[in-house]
Parts: structure tokens; C-alpha cells; sequence
């Protein structure tokens, strides 16, 4: 058919209700005024109007930044950041003489951080900025001025242009379909790319431009709005052969979809470029700080106050020092100084002057308080950890052949953070891939299998599943020849055509052609296989027709006007086609809740086949057709508890009288433009839906994702809380709860509903004032009967084990409490149950909810999706967790981290959130921690230099602190410690706590690293100046000077803080070896190396340690002496830390220490979960006690 | 549910269709560095470790405390503070104006040696309150002009000791310019006593710092007279007094060595120092002491180290035995679940 247009088929009328739709007037009306005034002039972008009006092109760029304005607009990024700023200024001044330091050994650190930093931008830039090429270098075939078609690239596209797009081609900018390759006009576009919907939807041109033949000459001006970011909403006219026609959304092809399903279409450019609906929408997602980062701002603040403090102090005792120099009547105290010829900095007869000064240099001097790596560190491990999150072999999963994926290394810690988890249903936790498992016929149910749900009620009911059930239910599978997607359904009373054989075959046979028939997919035939798939609008309807293909009903054509059927003939058993002529088609709507077809069957009658939910099916069956509904009734109920979506099939025979009359008022309620048309043709539909005969229900299960519920309980021992917002029914989100373990048995289930029975008497009544004053009444009072449950279940906590409490609200409660002043209320109650499900939540909802949980607790909370309709929940997070899965990338794009399964996100949590929380935590303290513990030392010696300004160490060694001699270490910490094991992580998902209660990172922790680093500090120094004083300090009677005492001070620092680091780590493999000795010996080399330069450049450190200190056994003494004492308080301090207050993970890492040698581990092991089971419920009353939300 | 997967996937590897797809997958590779399994050691503060570790360094400290408290006791030294003694009585007012006045300032001291003292006893002299290590202080100096006569010129760092009429310094800058000038003259019991000014500095300074072509020029020529005045015949390299004081000193408080006596002292020798008090430490009320001392394997004397290292070795001890006791009064089972931190504490945000 590629090429040949299709002749006769007008789907339009299939999709009678959507195309028609009449748009409301007052849009219309505005084109041409402000916000309305674009105008395009189809095929003719030459003319000199169109020229004047000068619409940009269709060149976009996504990129950051450009070749020119790279490097001033990266650096204006970096130096966004606090501290860059700050050292910034002192390169600056470190070209004056204030600065204690010669300048390139300041530049060089600083060139080298902002150096890293930018070549990172510069690559990330560069990636974008290929992908805009890739697209803008696409080819597309223009219409040219001699009438035919040729390639250009999207780039050169201009407004005006008229295109051809190509079957499976993207549209290159927002265009006007004005015809197709189908006869009237339509053509299906997919738009996965836009909002992540995989069903394809399709598009209408006008009809006065859908003749092939007009483009040919095509002349018009289309005049409508101005480029916005609704991807919905469309407003223009178009002015052709002096008439003006409306055009609507369906008129639109938005750039980044796909055409599906047609071999071309023609249309005409209107929105080029960053002018396109999608780049319109393009907004920077937004960004998203850990906790920690935003926390270590604050302490980076608290050592800008100490930097200052300390500087300020030095000044003042340098005013004054400065001042007494030179007494009023000219005389020279410290005369060696000259300060009667002295420069500002110095001069004693400015002394205030010259403070304030000092107040600069010292600034510069303490700088090293200021961690300038640490930012860059913390972004390179971050990177590396993302690569290990990426890597992880466990995580990877084969199906689909996807690995985890760090979106964004930002939030790897926050991973360990997360107190809530907030999670869609459909796709998430279940693989969103319908499957027909059962079905009712006529009284007698159907399909063997038993599905997880209620596999998994078996199980925590204590039945155990007969092992002979499982077996058979997996052997038959596997007898299946294969196994075919959508369709999980065993019978043998009814496959392999066995069903002509039932007492009821007749009933089965209309009960599946009503399957068959009454959807709106469109088949698809492989040419070579001969195979059909189906194109349907939800996977559910895919589910119904597969069903139906596979039990003999196969649909293999639709026309215009017919269906086609391969059917096997009750009687004969042979397999005969039957056409089925389509008359009407009654659509489904969500408040309709059913669909039906109007057909003539070839046997010429007439048929209405319809199916729906049951709530609207039952009370439409006539009086004749209720045989069997009792025993429907409760399959349906069994099913629905099975967690299984059901639909109630039926028919109808009509007359042909009827027919007609109905038709002709069901036409005219078509044809009517006024606002009540809808509510017309409902009024027609539901008149001809009547009197149904009961055939039976079917039942598809949305499969649970693999490793769910295992992965739920995980996470809850873990501590984490975990919402399901789900559009499901409040039933069968109750069943999934209980089939995914978010709901348990014993657990006590709260309900806040609205379906009671006095609301739906207001609502009858429709005064919404009271229903609304009722609903906030009765949500009030159900809101504070739950709290009062939990109130006495945390105060029999004392005794036993805290019950612990599901909540369950319905969709209409939920729409009411978030709009209402109850969400406060709402909240408190939620964060003490331990599972929150929200039912037939809209995406906007989902948001919301997750704006409450975020802001009302201001605890971590972390969402996780699959499809279009969580991407704001997902932004809204903070941490978003897309599910690679069936429904598109939307949801990935939009997030932080990007999964397969959800049961992943058990081990992203608990064993990579974890650590990366650890090591960060750790390694933010530890910078602070050896900064402190150097930058002190500074600060004591200025005590003994008359706060002159002159740093203790040479000005080499300084520079290159925070480069060679501890950052390798730091940064092995931050990408490779682990206290426990990833094995432990998960047998112990209590240890998660330690995160979420922030224990590594609390403000006690970070001041008690800042406090020894400053007691390092005064021991390093105090000691060695004391054992380095006045006296000679070789056998050769040679004192220590200046440069050997730096020398031995800087040695012990930097023994120290690696010793330190040595003993705070919990993981030592050989790169830890190689980094912590290897820096140390790097100092040593360093020194060797440095000390051989000549003297001019390397002044005081020249051949100071080969000649001078080396030799010295008391240089040695000392660096002995002082590293020990140095580390002894904080050795002491773990020790009795681990002897009196462990943390969770010394007591995990012991355990592992003891199971090891013990034969009898069991009873170790053994008794810890009852152990931890305790403590989690200490834990959860600590936690509701503790923490006041309002 | 883990091993599940990997089972599923080595049963996909089995058929050869699957291994070529296999190819392009985007499995992670296996290693033991990227699945974070590297063998590590993991070590763990258990009582036995961390009471060996108290007891281990107690043991090493409390002996090298021993030994150098002996060591530093073995050292003999004097030390004598001169600059007050050394002013006559009357000039005692206003020790400034008779410190530069003109003059003789010369002043005899008599010091005792109490203690047998072998060879070398080196000399020191030992200025306190003098900021040596001030940042104007030690920039004052041109290393360049000190290596090589060719930089000369290079005098930038000196200000304001930097030429006098337009000709450079040599050497120039603050710290030449305030070199240490008083002299002392030995003798022993009415007979003099060599003291070798020959080897005080440093091999390397005398080598690569001090050029032996560059000779002192202009020095002490400008308005004001600092320190000891250098014979311009000498080149610096030979200059020791000048290496030594250009060694800048760490602490306000310091030592520098004047020379060496290569002959034994014996108890009850009476040492008799004529001075030269010429150095201005007055005005900013700095002590001077002239000190005689041996030295040991450890240098001079100073029982700070081996206080320390008592000091630390015995508290390590203490702890040691604290521990022990805690442990041996309280145990806690290693891994014993009911200690958890978040029992008590809840934990802090």
C-alpha cells in the first residue's frame, strides 16, 4: 500500500466525537490582537509581507554556551560559588604586596580547580551541542517555487514552507497538516518524544485542504497565535479563497513527533525553531542540591566567620604591635625593621591603615580554612560514584537490556537521604503490560492461571501454595507454543477451538467477537509473515482483540465502513472470514465509562456490541438478559480481589426501526454546533445503550514487576515510607497494596472516603455548597478518627509491638484535602502510617502530594515513575527516579535516576545511597577536618611572628596541600569506603536510618571534626615548637631555623591528617594503600625534588631535608611524637564511642567480625531481626514524638 | 530475586543467537573494582585491638622518653644573660641612648663551668623578643645578588636597605643590615680560648647561596648604621657570622652559634667573656644571653621531648589499663544489637 494513497476510508467518522469537537468562538475572535497576531503565508515565504515580518528560522540550539562567550560565561558560573569568589580576590591580591604568599603559588591551585571545572562544562556543551547539529542537518523535502519536492535541511526550513513528511519521520517544526496520504485527510502521529505516550493519536486536516490535488497551487494565509508552550491548545484561522475557516489543535503537527501509520503528509511550516511548541517547552529542569551540599554551604559560611575572626584578631594585635614601633617622639622600637622608612602595610604612623591591611593578607593567609578542592573533589567523586551506580551489574536488567543511570551525579548522597518514597502504580509497579488471564462466560468463569495478587494473599495468609498448582500453572505455559505478549490465558475447555464444544458455545462466540469488534484498534499486517499486531489506543483494548485473535477470533482488516474477521464457524468448526459492517461507534469516555459499536453483521442484522465498567453495565441490562448476572457478579468481585481490571461485555439486537430513528436523532445531535453537543450525543448514545444482554466480564492483570514486594518490605524495614499515588480504584489499589506488601495483614487499614451514602445524596440534589460543606465535614472527622487510633496505638507502644497503620484515600477525598485547609491535617495523619495509598490521583495530584510531603516534613522524599503523567511528581521531588520502561522516556528524561525495575531501587537506596551518603558525609568532614587541622597552624605561628603575615611553611608546600599531599586519599574515600558490604546493607536495611536521621552528617558530628582538627592543630604546633625551641637540634650544635621548623610542622600535617584518614576509614584495599603512603611519600619527594631547584626559586626549602633535617634523629622524634598525640584524642574517643554508643554499623561490622569464626552464626544472625524489628519501633515512636510538623 | 536474575541471564547466554546480541549489550562488565567487591581490609576497633594499641605505644614512648631525657640531661650548658649586666649603672636609665652612643662598650663576664664539658662546646648567642621571622623582616633580602655579583642589581625585595646614592647593597635588605655585632673574646683561667668561627654554617648555604666572587659593597653606608659592619675584602661565602644571621630564625626567641671551642672545659674552670655590648636590643626590650653548651646525639639541651613522650606514654597506658577495666567490669557482646545509638538518641537533624 506504501505510496498508493488509501482510498475510501474515513476513520474520521470511527472518531466521531473528538474530530467534531466545535471550538469555542472566543478564541477566535482574538486572532489578530495582541498574543494572536502571527501570520503565515502558506507556500509563498518570498513574499515580501512574510519577509517583513522576519520569524526566525528553524535553527535551534539547545547549548549553554558558544564558541565566543565560553569562557566569560563559564567563569561568571564558577565564580556564582562563595568561595571561588573569595579566591578569586585573593589572586587578585596576591599580585600586591600585601599578599604572605608569592602569586603563582596562589594562581596554580586556583587555575587548576577552575581549569577542571570548566573543561567538565566544555564537554557537557559539546555533547549538546552535537545533537542540535544531528538534528539541524536533518533533510526534509520542501515544496520549491518549481512545483516539486526536494530535500532541504531542517535548518533552512523557513515560515511558510510547504514540507512532505515521510511515514516514521519526525516533523521538522510545528506544521499545519493541510493533506495526507489518506484520502480524507488524517494521519496518526506519535508523541512519545512530547509527553511520553506511546498510543498513537491522530490528526485531522480541514477539508477543504485535504483534496491532494490543491496543494499543487496551494495559496493561503493562516493567521494565529503567537508562540506559547501549550502543547494542546491551538488558535488560528485560515484565510483561503476568501473564506475563513477555524483551525484547532487537531490541525497541528508538533515538531519531535513521529508520523505513524501514513505513508506522507503535506504541511505548512507555522512555528520554526526556539519558536515550536516542544522548545517552547523547554525549560531547565529544575535544578536539584542535596541536603548535604546545601548544608555544607552553611558551614563553609561558619569558616568564612572564623577566617574573619581569626584575621580580625590578628589585625588588631598587628595595629598594635605596628603602632608601639615607633614612639611619638621618633624613636624605633624594633629598629631592625626600619619603621621609620617603612611602606604602608608597616608604617607605625598609620598603624590603623596598616591594620587594616594586615586584615587582607591575613584573609589570604587563612585561606586555607577555606577547602578551595573541596569542590571540585566532591564533583569528581560524585562522577565516579555515578559510574558505579552505572555499573552495577545488579541493577542491570537483561529484558529490556538497560543498566541504572545517573542522570545527574548531584544527588547520590541524597539517596541515602530518603524518608519517603513516592511511587505511580501502572508501569512502576507493575510492568504495564495488560494481559487476558481470565474471563466470565455466561455464568461460567474461565482461564486457569492464578495471578500474583493472589499468589501473593496466599502467601501472607499463611496458605501455602500447592507446589503441584504452581508446577501445573508453569507447565502449561510452557506447553503454550509461545508465548504471546498481552495474552496469559489457559483454558482447555476453551483454546485450540476446544470451545465449540461447551454446552455454551454459542454465548462464547458472541461474547469474543464482541472483543473482536467493539474497540478502536487498527490492525497492522506484516506483509511477509503474514502477522497481524495491533496499533490500540491503551493496552488494555490491545489485550481484548489479541484475546480474541487468539481464541479464533482474528480481526485482520478495517475499512472505512467494515471489520473483518477470521472466525471459526461454531457449527462446522472451519475457519470462514466475516465482514462485519461498522454503522456507528460510540465512544468511550471516562464518564461514560463504556464504549459500544453499532454493526451489521453479514447474516444482515443488527448489533449493538458493548462493553464496560460494571458499575454503568448492569443497570443497563434488560430484563431477559440478566440470566446468569448473579454468578457474573461475583466472578467480577473474585477478579477485581485478585487485583485484576474487569469490563462487563454485552449485546443487543435492534430493530431496524429503532435503528432508524435513533440514528436519525443521534446524527442530528452530531451535526449540531452548539456548546450542549456533547451532552446531546451522550443523550443519544444512552438511549440506544439499553436493554444489553449479558454476556460475561473479562479480566486483565497488570502484572506486578518482578521482585515488588520484596523490594517493599525492604524498604520499609529500611524505614522509609512509601506512598502509592495511583489513578487506580480504590479496590483494586487496595489489592495491589496488599499484593505489592505496602498493605500487610495485621497492619491496620485507615480509609478516608467520600462514597458514603448522605454525600451521594447531596450530590443528587447537586447544591454544591453543601456538598461541599459535608465532604469537608466528613474528611475532617474520618482525618481525626484516624489520628485518634494512632494516638492509642503510640501509647501502647511501651508494651508491644507499635501497630502499625495503612492509609487509603480516594480520589475524591484526595482532590478535596489538597484544596482545602485539611492538607496540614491530611499530612499528620499520613506520616504515621507506614504506607499511604492515594487512589485515582491526576498527575497535577501527584505534584501536589509531593509538594506536601516535602514541604510539610522537610524531610528527603523521592518519587519514582515510569510515564508523561509523573513528571512533575518527579520534578517535584527531591530526588526523581524514572522506570525505563514500556511507556516512553518522558519520565526518564525528567529525572535524576533512571531504573529498569522497580525493584532496584532497593539496592539504589540502601546499599549506593547508602554509601554515597557515608562517603560524603565523611568526606566533607574530613576536608573540613584536615583544613582546619592546617590552616590552625598558621594561625598559632602568627602568634609567634608578631602577626606579621609570614605563613610558617614555604609557600610551595602550601599551594600544594590541598593537590598532591591529601586529595587522593580524600577522593578514594569518597568513591570506595563501605562500612559494610553491599550483602549487609541489604540483610540489615535498618542501617539505612543512619542517613535518614542525617547521624553522619549532623551539625554535632561536623563541629566535633572541626574541633579536632583544631586540637591537631594546637598539638602539631605547640609541641613541635617546643621540642624544636632555641636549642641545637643536631649533634653538630646547628639550631633549628625558620625553615626547618616548617619544615617538621608541615611533615607532621601531613602525617596527620593521613594517619587520620587511615584510622576513620572503614575499607582498605590497595588503592587506599596507594593513596594514603603514596601521599606521604609524594610530600617527601616532593621536598627532595623541590630542595634540589637553586635557591632562588625554591629559598627556604632548599636542600633543607637532605641536609638538614633528614640527618636529624630529633626532626624524627618529634614527627613521631606529634603524630600520635595528634591522633590520640580521636582514637580515644572511638573507642569509647564503640564501646558505649556505637553506631548501627560498628555494631553490623562486629557481627560480621564474630558470625565469621563461630560455627553456631544462627543464633547471631538469628536474633538480631527481632532485635532490629524492636528497635525500628522505638525507632518510628522516637521519630512521631520527636518531630512536630506544624 | 538477585540470583534469580543471574541465572535467567546465564541460561540467555546458552543459545548462540543470544550471546551475538550479547555483544552489544549494555551489561555492565563484570570486575571486581566496578561492582565495588575489591578484597579489602576492614579493620575494626575491637577492645583487644584498641587496648594493644594503648599498651603498644606506651611501651615505644615511655623508653624513647627515657632515653631522651638522658640524652638531653647528658648535655651541659651555660647560660649567661649579659644585656643587663652589661650596661654600667649609671646608663641603666636609658639603656637606648648608651647602646648607641658612642663609646667602649666592652663588659667582662665571668661564667663557671660546673660540670666537666667536652669538645666542641659550641657558642651561642641567644636574642629574645626579636622578631626575626617578620614578614617585612624576611622579605628583605635578595637571594639572587647574594649567588652571583651579576644580579647585583636585583635589590627590588631590599627597600629601604637597598642602595645608598644610587649604588646597590651588597649585601642588601633589612636582615644584612641588622646583623648581630657584639663579640665575645674567651679565655680560661687567664688564658685565651680559641673559638673557631670556621664550619657554624651550613654546607649548602655557603655553597649555593652565598656566592664566593660576591663582596660586600656599600654596606653600612646609609644614614642610619644597623648591625656589624663586613669586611668588603671577604667574599660572602667565607662570611659565616653574615650565613648564619641570614638563616632567619622561626621563633622570637632564638639561638645562633657564634663558634666553636675545640678543647674540653673541666669543672671548676672559670671562664672570663670579654664583650663587645654593641647590639640594640634595648629599644624593644630584647634579653641577650650568651650560652656554652655540648651537645648530645639529640642536640642541645631540652627536656621537653622526653617530658612529652613520658607524658604520652603514660597516658596511653592509663587508657590502656582504663579500658581493660571498662571492659572486664562492663562487657558488651561484640555486635550486640541493644546498643544501637538511635536507641537513646534519637539523632540529630
Amino acid at each position: 500500500m506504501a505510496g498508493e494513497r488509501r482510498k475510501g476510508m474515513k476513520l474520521s467518522k470511527l472518531y466521531s466525537f473528538k474530530c467534531f469537537k466545535p471550538f469555542s468562538k472566543e478564541d477566535h475572535s482574538q486572532i489578530g490582537s495582541k498574543g494572536y497576531s502571527r501570520v503565515v503565508f502558506c507556500n509563498d515565504p518570498d513574499n515580501p509581507e512574510a519577509i517583513q515580518l522576519n520569524y526566525s528560522g528553524n535553527y535551534v540550539s539547545t547549548t549553554k554556551y558558544t564558541a565566543t562567550n565560553f569562557i566569560p560565561k563559564s567563569l561568571f558560573e564558577q565564580f556564582r560559588r562563595v568561595a571561588n569568589i573569595y579566591f578569586l580576590v585573593v589572586a587578585f591580591v596576591s599580585f600586591s604586596p600585601l599578599a604572605p604568599y608569592t602569586a603563582p603559588s596562589v594562581l596554580a591551585p586556583l587555575l587548576i580547580v577552575i581549569g577542571a571545572t570548566m573543561v567538565k562544562e566544555g564537554v557537557e556543551d559539546w555533547r549538546r551541542r552535537k545533537q542540535d547539529i544531528e538534528a539541524n542537518n536533518r533533510k526534509v523535502e520542501v515544496y520549491s517555487k518549481n512545483r516539486t519536492f526536494g530535500e532541504t535541511k531542517w535548518k533552512n526550513l523557513r515560515v511558510g514552507d510547504l514540507v512532505k513528511v515521510h511515514k516514521d519521520e519526525y516533523f521538522p517544526a510545528d506544521l499545519l497538516l493541510l493533506s495526507s496520504s489518506y484520502e480524507d485527510g488524517i494521519c496518526y502521529v506519535e508523541t512519545m518524544n512530547l509527553d511520553g505516550e506511546t498510543n498513537l493519536k491522530l490528526k485531522h486536516a480541514l477539508e477543504i485542504t485535504s483534496d491532494e490535488e490543491s496543494i499543487k497551487n496551494f495559496r493561503a494565509v493562516v493567521k494565529c497565535e503567537d508562540p506559547n508552550e501549550h502543547l494542546y491548545s491551538f488558535v488560528g484561522t485560515l484565510h483561503f479563497e476568501g473564506k475563513q475557516y477555524a483551525l484547532s489543535p487537531q490541525q497541528l503537527l508538533l515538531r519531535d513527533s513521529k508520523l505513524k501509520n501514513t505513508d506522507y503528509v503535506h504541511g505548512v511550516v507555522v512555528f520554526t525553531g526556539h519558536d515550536t511548541k516542544v522548545m517552547q517547552n523547554a525549560t531547565d529542569p529544575p535544578s536539584k542540591r542535596s541536603k548535604i551540599e546545601k548544608k555544607m554551604d552553611k558551614i563553609i559560611y561558619i569558616l568564612f566567620s572564623i577566617l574573619i575572626v581569626i584575621a580580625f584578631t590578628g589585625s588588631v594585635f598587628f595595629g598594635i604591635t605596628t603602632r608601639r614601633d615607633m614612639s611619638d617622639n621618633g624613636k624605633l622600637r624594633r629598629w631592625y625593621l626600619r619603621p621609620d622608612q617603612s611602606t604602608v602595610f608597616f608604617d607605625p604612623g598609620r598603624a590603623v591603615l596598616a591594620a587594616l591591611f594586615h586584615f587582607l593578607t591575613a584573609l589570604m593567609l587563612y585561606g586555607y580554612l577555606i577547602p578551595i578542592s573541596l569542590y571540585v573533589s566532591i564533583e569528581v567523586v560524585k562522577v565516579l560514584q555515578s559510574i558505579f551506580i552505572n555499573q552495577d551489574q545488579e541493577m542491570y536488567h537483561e529484558e529490556t537490556d538497560r543498566p541504572a543511570h545517573a542522570r545527574t551525579s548531584n544527588l547520590n548522597e541524597e539517596l541515602g537521604q530518603v524518608d519517603t518514597i513516592l511511587s505511580d502504580k501502572t508501569g512502576t509497579l507493575t510492568c504495564n503490560s495488560m494481559e487476558f488471564v481470565k474471563c466470565s462466560i455466561s455464568g461460567t468463569a474461565y482461564g486457569r492461571g492464578m495471578t500474583e495478587v493472589e499468589m501473593a494473599l496466599r502467601k501472607q495468609r499463611g496458605m501455602i501454595i500447592p507446589q503441584e498448582e504452581v508446577d501445573d500453572h508453569d507447565s502449561k505455559k510452557a506447553n503454550a507454543k509461545k508465548s504471546v505478549k498481552g495474552f496469559n490465558f489457559w483454558d482447555e475447555r476453551i483454546v485450540d477451538g476446544q470451545w465449540i464444544n461447551q454446552p455454551n458455545a454459542e454465548l462464547i462466540q458472541k461474547f469474543f467477537r464482541v472483543l473482536a469488534i467493539c474497540h478502536t484498534a487498527i490492525p497492522d499486517v506484516n506483509g511477509d509473515t503474514g502477522e497481524i499486531t495491533y496499533e490500540a489506543e491503551s493496552p488494555d483494548e490491545a489485550a481484548f482483540v489479541i484475546a480474541a485473535r487468539e481464541l479464533g477470533f482474528e480481526f485482520f482488516a478495517r475499512s472505512q465502513t467494515n471489520i473483518s474477521l477470521h472466525e471459526i464457524d461454531h457449527m462446522t468448526g472451519e475457519k470462514v472470514d466475516r465482514v462485519y459492517e461498522l454503522l456507528h461507534f460510540l465512544e468511550f469516555s471516562s464518564s461514560r465509562k463504556r464504549m459500544s459499536v453499532i454493526v451489521r453483521n453479514p447474516e444482515n442484522r443488527l448489533l449493538l456490541l458493548s462493553k464496560g465498567a460494571d458499575s454503568v453495565m448492569f443497570e443497563r441490562l434488560a430484563k431477559h438478559g440478566r440470566q446468569n448476572e448473579k454468578e457474573t457478579k461475583e466472578h467480577i468481585k473474585k477478579y477485581a480481589e485478585a487485583g485484576l481490571r474487569t469490563l462487563v461485555i454485552t449485546y443487543r439486537e435492534l430493530d431496524e426501526d429503532e435503528y432508524r430513528i435513533w440514528e436519525e436523532e443521534f446524527l442530528k445531535a452530531k451535526t449540531l454546533v452548539s456548546e450542549d453537543r456533547d451532552a446531546l450525543i451522550d443523550a443519544a448514545a444512552n438511549k440506544i445503550e439499553k436493554d444489553l444482554i449479558l454476556l460475561g466480564s473479562t479480566a486483565v492483570e497488570d502484572k506486578l514487576q518482578k521482585g515488588v514486594s520484596d523490594c517493599i518490605e525492604k524498604l520499609s524495614q529500611a524505614g522509609v515510607k512509601i506512598w502509592v499515588l495511583t489513578g487506580d480504584k480504590t479496590e483494586t489499589a487496595i489489592n495491589i497494596g496488599y499484593a505489592c506488601s505496602l498493605l500487610r495483614e495485621g497492619m491496620k487499614m485507615i480509609l478516608i472516603t467520600l462514597d458514603s451514602s448522605d454525600i451521594e445524596a447531596l450530590e443528587k440534589q447537586g447544591d454544591k455548597e453543601a456538598i461541599a460543606k459535608a465532604c469537608f465535614q466528613s474528611i475532617k472527622k474520618q482525618i481525626r478518627e484516624g489520628m485518634s487510633q494512632t494516638d492509642a496505638a503510640t501509647d501502647n507502644s511501651e508494651k508491644d509491638n507499635l501497630e502499625i497503620f495503612g492509609l487509603v484515600i480516594d480520589g475524591k477525598s484526595l482532590t478535596f484535602v489538597l484544596d482545602t485547609k485539611l492538607d496540614k491535617k491530611f499530612l499528620e495523619l499520613a506520616i504515621r502510617c507506614n504506607s499511604v495509598i492515594c487512589c485515582r490521583s491526576s498527575p497535577k495530584q501527584k505534584a501536589l502530594v509531593t509538594r506536601l510531603v516535602k514541604n510539610g516534613t522537610g524531610r528527603t522524599t523521592l518519587a519514582v515513575g515510569d510515564g508523561a503523567n509523573d513528571v512533575g511528581m518527579l520534578q517535584e521531588a527531591d530526588i526523581g527516579v524514572g522506570i525505563s520502561g514500556a511507556e516512553g522516556m518522558q519520565a526518564v528524561m525528567a529525572s535524576d535516576f533512571a531504573i529498569a525495575q522497580f525493584r532496584f531501587l532497593e539496592r539504589l537506596l540502601l546499599v549506593h545511597g547508602h554509601w554515597c551518603y557515608r562517603r560524603i558525609a565523611i568526606m566533607i568532614c574530613y576536608f573540613f577536618y584536615k583544613n582546619l587541622a592546617f590552616g590552625f597552624t598558621l594561625f598559632w605561628y602568627e602568634a609567634y611572628a608578631s602577626f606579621s603575615g609570614k605563613p610558617a611553611y614555604n609557600d610551595w608546600y602550601m599551594s600544594c596541600y590541598n593537590v598532591f599531599f591529601t586529595s587522593l586519599p580524600v577522593i578514594a574515600l569518597g568513591v570506595f569506603d563501605q562500612d559494610v558490604s553491599a550483602r549487609l546493607c541489604l540483610k540489615y536495611p535498618l542501617l539505612y536510618q543512619e542517613g535518614v536521621q542525617n547521624i553522619l552528617f549532623s551539625w554535632e558530628r561536623i563541629l566535633g571534626w572541626m574541633f579536632n582538627g583544631i586540637i591537631s592543630s594546637m598539638i602539631i604546633f605547640f609541641l613541635t615548637i617546643n621540642t624544636m625551641a632555641a636549642q641545637a637540634f643536631r649533634i653538630d650544635g646547628k639550631v633549628a631555623d625558620y625553615s626547618v621548623l616548617g619544615v617538621t610542622m608541615y611533615s607532621s600535617v601531613v602525617w596527620t591528617v593521613n594517619i587520620q584518614m587511615a584510622i576513620s576509614i572503614n575499607y582498605f584495599t590497595w588503592i587506599q594503600h596507594c593513596f594514603i603512603w603514596g601521599s606521604i611519600g609524594v610530600w617527601y619527594l616532593f621536598l627532595v625534588i623541590y630542595g634540589s631547584l637553586p635557591p632562588t626559586f625554591s629559598t627556604t626549602a632548599f636542600q633543607v631535608f637532605v641536609e638538614t633535617s633528614a640527618p636529624s634523629p630529633i626532626c624524627w622524634l618529634t614527627l613521631v611524637l606529634v603524630v600520635f598525640s595528634a591522633l590520640l584524642p580521636y582514637f580515644s574517643y572511638r573507642a569509647f564511642q564503640i564501646k558505649f554508643r556505637p553506631m548501627y554499623h560498628d555494631i553490623i561490622v562486629e557481627q560480621r567480625r564474630t558470625e565469621r569464626p563461630e560455627t553456631g552464626t544462627s543464633d547471631v544472625a538469628g536474633d538480631l531481626p527481632v532485635q532490629v524489628e524492636f528497635t525500628l519501633n522505638h525507632l518510628r515512636a522516637n521519630l512521631s514524638r520527636r518531630d512536630s510538623w506544624n | 530475586m538477585s540470583s534469580n536474575t543471574a541465572s535467567s541471564s546465564a541460561g540467555a547466554a546458552g543459545s548462540g543467537d543470544s550471546s551475538a546480541a550479547r555483544k552489544n549489550s549494555k551489561r555492565p562488565k563484570y570486575s571486581k573494582f566496578t561492582q565495588q567487591e575489591l578484597p579489602a581490609c576492614k579493620p575494626i576497633l575491637t577492645p583487644g585491638w584498641v587496648i594493644s594499641t594503648f599498651l603498644i605505644v606506651s611501651v615505644i614512648f615511655i623508653p624513647l622518653g627515657v632515653i631522651s631525657l638522658f640524652a638531653s640531661q647528658d648535655v651541659v650548658e651555660i647560660v649567661d644573660r649579659y644585656d643587663n649586666d652589661c650596661i654600667p649603672t649609671p646608663a641603666r636609665t636609658n639603656k637606648v641612648a648608651y647602646i648607641q652612643g658612642d663609646g667602649d662598650k666592652a663588659c667582662i663576664r665571668v661564667l663557671n663551668v660546673t660540670k666537666r664539658m667536652k669538645q666542641p662546646v659550641y657558642v651561642y648567642y641567644q636574642l629574645e623578643n626579636f622578631y626575626q621571622n617578620h614578614r617585612r623582616y624576611v622579605k628583605s633580602r635578595s637571594d639572587s645578588q647574594l649567588r652571583s655579583p651579576k644580579y647585583e642589581n636585583q635589590i627590588s625585595a631590599c627597600k629601604p636597605e637597598d642602595d645608598v646614592g644610587g649604588q646597590p647593597i651588597v649585601p642588601c635588605g633589612l636582615i644584612a643590615w641588622s646583623l648581630f655585632n657584639d663579640t665575645y673574646t674567651l679565655s680560661r683561667n687567664n688564658v685565651s680560648l680559641a673559638v673557631n668561627k670556621k664550619g657554624i654554617a651550613w654546607k649548602s648555604d655557603k655553597e649555593h647561596k652565598f656566592g664566593n666572587k660576591v663582596f660586600p659593597k656599600n654596606f653600612q653606608k646609609g644614614n642610619l648604621t644597623g648591625g656589624a659592619i663586613l669586611d668588603p675584602t671577604i667574599p660572602l661565602s667565607e662570611q659565616e657570622d653574615l650565613i648564619v644571621w641570614m638563616r632567619t630564625a622561626a621563633l622570637p626567641t632564638f639561638r645562633k652559634l657564634y663558634g666553636k671551642i675545640e678543647s674540653d672545659l673541666e669543672i671548676g674552670d672559670t671562664i672570663h667573656v670579654a664583650l663587645k655590648n654593641n647590639y640594640n636590643t634595648y629599644s624593644f626590650n630584647g634579653k641577650k644571653k650568651l650560652v656554652l653548651s655540648t651537645t648530645s646525639w639529640l642536640g642541645g639541651k631540652n627536656d621537653f621531648l622526653g617530658i612529652a613522650y613520658l607524658t604520652v606514654g603514660g597516658i596511653c597506658f592509663f587508657l590502656a589499663l582504663a579500658f581493660t577495666i571498662m571492659y572486664l567490669v562492663k562487657p558488651r557482646r561484640l555486635g550486640d544489637p541493644s546498643y544501637l545509638s538511635w536507641n537513646r538518641n534519637p539523632g540529630g537533624r
